[in-house]
């Protein structure tokens, strides 16, 4: 019984998924990168990532870019008297001690003018740059279209 | 001393109720926590809007009647929000269990001139298979928003546009009457007791 278990668990955790991979850049830590499948190349596409301040200095992520777009920008829902809206966001402030997520329903990326249609289990490399930290890179993962966020097995998830 | 402290548990009850009922108070007079300037959703029966589904069949409100109804609006081009809510709704009716199958879940395009029944049958294969879209013309659409009073709004957006639109998911009860709304950032474990009191 406890070879399988143990097999089991190998298993699971031989392939971590790209989505829970960290990437330090000074007092930043950057995980949870993922995307949802598109269908398509002319729809938008999004991008979510959850970045977490250690440091005594707020940050602020400025912008990203992407070979995965043309034309990547930050955004916000905002529901106003039940109306949904995503304006354009300039920044999204990153305060210190604090862990800021770009989530659904909150601050995201918004990739127009996709190169090519994300399909899910597929991974593209995106660029952000920060106020401080300066300019960092992380993998996207590519989850379903019906995705809420990657299931990692480390703390913060 | 029995006396001072009847008096002093009264005076807690008493600001305790004050309490409660000006909390209440601002709950109600919160803009956000009604769907469109206190104005609700008309019955089913009373609204009018023919529109059709994903599948190429014609749809009127009155078809609803005797099951209870979960709908939204929303659009295939919108990343964030629509397809957070379909799994949302996903999710929803899995947890629902049998009790999911009779109940009508439909999404209704306020882009319909993107939003076909082909590109909804395309987009919505993606969840629940229980979930039926909706399209038409502009003006069967807007037929349909105002009888939900909900709004929906062209954005350009760099040579492109997106849609601005309601974002709560509207429930009615089997009899074709509102039962209730799940706003967008509402907290997500409210949504299924939410559901089951239109279910009953």
């Amino acid at each position: 019984m406890k070879p399988i278990i143990l097999s089991a668990f190998l298993a699971l955790t031989a392939v971590p998924a790209i989505a829970c991979e960290t990437v330090t850049a000074g007092d930043l830590t950057i995980d949870h990168a993922w995307s949802r499948a598109t269908i398509g190349a002319s729809r938008p596409a999004v991008f979510y990532v959850e970045i977490t301040n250690a440091g005594a200095a707020d940050d602020a992520l400025l912008g990203i870019a992407t070979t995965a777009a043309g034309m990547p920008m930050l955004h916000q829902t905002q529901v106003t008297d039940g109306v949904a809206s995503m304006p354009h966001a300039l920044s999204v402030p990153v305060p210190a001690g604090q862990t800021t997520a770009l989530a659904p329903g909150s601050y995201h990326g918004m990739l127009m003018r996709l190169t090519n249609p994300l399909k899910e289990g597929d991974s593209f490399p995106a660029s952000l740059t920060f106020q401080n930290a300066g300019e960092v890179t992380i993998n996207v993962e590519v989850l379903s279209m019906r995705a809420e966020g990657p299931t990692c097995s480390h703390a913060g998830q | 001393m029995l006396t001072r402290r009847a008096v002093i548990l009264g005076l807690g009850g008493t600001t305790g109720a004050v309490a409660f009922m000006l909390g209440l108070g601002w709950w109600r007079s919160r803009p956000e926590a009604q769907p469109s300037a206190g104005v609700l959703p008309v019955p089913f029966g009373e609204m009018a809007f023919t529109l059709t589904d994903h599948r190429g069949n014609q749809v009127r409100p009155t078809d609803w009647l005797g099951q209870p109804t979960m709908v939204f609006f929303g659009f295939t081009w919108c990343p964030d929000v629509c397809p957070t809510t379909l799994s949302d709704i996903s999710i929803w009716l899995e947890d629902l269990g049998a009790d999911a199958d009779r109940l009508n879940a439909v999404m209704i395009s306020v882009d319909p001139e993107r939003d076909t029944p082909d590109v909804l049958a395309d987009y919505l294969s993606n969840f629940d298979p229980r979930i039926v879209g909706l399209t038409g013309s502009l003006a069967e659409v807007q037929r349909a928003a105002s009888g939900f009073r909900a709004r929906f709004e062209k954005v350009p957006q760099d040579a492109d546009y997106t849609m601005d639109h309601t974002a709560g998911v509207f429930l009615f009860r089997a009899d074709g009457h509102f039962g209730g709304i799940i706003d967008y950032h509402e907290d997500r474990r409210f949504a299924v007791p939410k559901i089951r009191r239109v279910l009953d």
